[in-house]
């Protein structure tokens, strides 16, 4: 590694961009949020949390943002397992179909579930025909559909982040607890759970900051009784024109991901110590 | 068994947008009643699909080529060279991936739009810009790490300027990086909702932000013939992910 001074000036233009595009706009969404008339104040704050409907939004959010994630590791661990176990073609096969519905447009993956979910959709009809029930039920719109919706947003990222952890755990580990007498629960819980924890901590902070921040999901699997942070802040800015409000919401949820990323960070660390 | 459970949960809603794409009916459904391409069609007849089309594309591109142009040089300075703060400076590069969208679409919109007047095109490319950048950073210093840096000292002790030994010497040899990278930052831009949704104005705005807007008032089958277009698009570049940086970059 070479030492220089003029990388500073590769780096500057990207700098430069970034402080003004992203560094001053964010500083001034958060600024604004604690400027009163005499001085900094957590005044709005204060506001804000003794609204019983914001703070609805706001334990709703959180909510949804856990289930998504526990839903994704309990679907995503063993998946991502058998995945890690498979020849390198089949598992190549493997990692396409879930880095497609990746890379697969947010506006898509959540439309098709409106067709699923819907008043007159496919499990609706299906349900009918098979005289399982006599109206159509209400799966759209709610708590419920917002939840599927983000599963099926994050699930791939889940069995992305475990698989590349996994693929790792040699083989010869497995053989040798198994050769020694470990039942293939005990091999589980002892030697490949243990070795999966960083994939899962990784797996696991995408999924919930991805939940707690998503927009698009929730607004159109979403109703008007489910609104999460990132709809509140599109309300609030755009509806109501609300902009201290809603910059109260953009900071709040900036703080949140950065306590969640900080917290399930340390957890881990303390898990592997 | 349970794998292939998740697999088919993550397959099965993909496959009956694309059915219900090709129906006769009016309305969405599956299976589709007989076999049409008028919804095909339909998505040339929405005016307003045609032009955010054609912006959401325009502004991919550009500001893919407006990252890669800041973006490589950085990615090259961060991983050829040590400087003071160069750990701080490679988490600030990656960091607008860590700033939720929506956040930062209304601060743009609050900061560039509302408070500097800037026209709502320049703002929009400017913020797709930034999100784009990480992407952009993260795959060009990846393909770097594989980089034989002795090849470029050779070519400067042979004489070459330090310019000249990076376009002819170093640009070449990562080609299929600068390629993968334009084709994921192009995805991330072209389908992204939460910057762009606070950017639009008169006449302006994407094909997701109108696609979104559609499905609230309309529900039949042009949506998912659309979005039968956007998966096709989909594959065709993935396709080149994984001719370039093979796809199991995913898996990291």
């Amino acid at each position: 590694m070479k030492k220089n001074v003029y990388v500073y000036l590769l780096l500057l233009p990207g700098l430069i961009i970034l402080l003004l595009f992203l560094a001053a706009p964010l500083f001034s969404t958060v600024f604004r949020t604690f400027q009163g008339n005499e001085g900094l104040t957590l005044a709005k704050y204060i506001a804000f949390f003794k609204d019983s409907y914001n703070r609805g939004v706001y334990i709703r959010t959180l909510k949804l943002a856990l289930l998504t994630t526990l839903i994704a590791v309990i679907l995503g661990f063993p998946t991502s397992y058998y995945i890690s176990r498979l020849s390198r073609r089949a598992r190549g096969l493997y990692i396409i179909f879930a880095v497609f519905p990746l890379l697969t447009s947010p506006v898509v993956r959540s439309f098709s579930w409106m067709v699923i979910l819907g008043k007159n959709g496919i499990l609706n009809s299906i349900l009918l025909k098979l005289n399982l029930i006599e109206e159509p039920l209400r799966l759209l719109y709610n708590e419920f559909s917002i939840v599927i919706g983000l599963v099926y947003l994050f699930l791939p990222l889940m069995i992305m982040s475990l698989v590349g952890v996994m693929e790792n755990i040699d083989e010869d580990l497995i053989e040798a607890a198994e050769s020694l007498g470990a039942t293939r629960r005990e091999v589980f819980i002892r030697v490949i759970f243990p070795l999966s924890i960083p994939g899962l901590i990784v797996g696991s902070v995408l999924v919930f900051t991805g939940s707690i921040t998503a927009y698009t999901t929730p607004q159109l699997l979403g109703g008007s009784n489910t609104t999460v942070l990132a709809t509140l802040i599109y309300q609030n800015a755009m509806s109501l024109f609300d902009w201290d409000t809603a910059s109260v919401v953009a900071t709040i949820m900036i703080l949140t991901t950065v306590f969640v990323t900080f917290l399930i960070n340390k957890l881990s660390s303390r898990l592997n110590a | 068994m349970f794998a292939l459970l998740v697999y088919l949960f993550l397959i099965i809603p993909l496959i009956i947008i694309t059915g219900a794409a090709f129906g006769t009916d009016e309305y969405l459904r599956f299976p589709p009643q007989g076999f049409s391409l008028k919804w095909l069609a339909n998505i040339f007849e929405v005016e307003m699909f045609v032009r955010t089309f054609k912006i959401s594309l325009e502004i991919a591109v550009l500001g893919t080529v407006l990252a890669l142009l800041v973006g490589i040089p950085a990615a090259y300075g961060l991983s050829r060279y040590d400087f003071v703060g160069k750990n701080f400076l490679q988490g600030f590069f990656l960091s607008p991936v860590l700033v939720p969208g929506i956040v930062f679409g209304f601060s743009l919109l609050n900061f560039l739009i509302i408070k500097y007047e800037m026209p709502v095109y320049t703002s929009l490319l400017i913020g797709h810009t930034v999100i784009i950048m990480p992407y952009i950073i993260r795959v060009i210093s990846s393909s770097l790490e594989n980089f034989d840096y002795s090849i470029e000292e050779a070519a400067i002790s042979l004489g070459a300027s330090k310019v000249k030994t990076f376009f002819v010497i170093v640009l070449p040899n990562i080609t299929s990086g600068v390629i993968a990278a334009f084709i994921l930052a192009f995805i991330n831009s072209f389908n992204n909702v939460p910057v762009s949704i606070f950017l639009t104005g008169p006449g302006i705005s994407t094909l997701p932000i109108q696609m979104m807007s559609y499905v609230e008032y309309y529900f039949d089958p042009t949506i998912a013939a659309l979005s039968v277009v956007l998966m096709v698009m989909t594959i065709i570049l993935m396709f080149i992910i994984e001719k370039t940086l093979g796809l199991s970059y995913f898996a990291k």
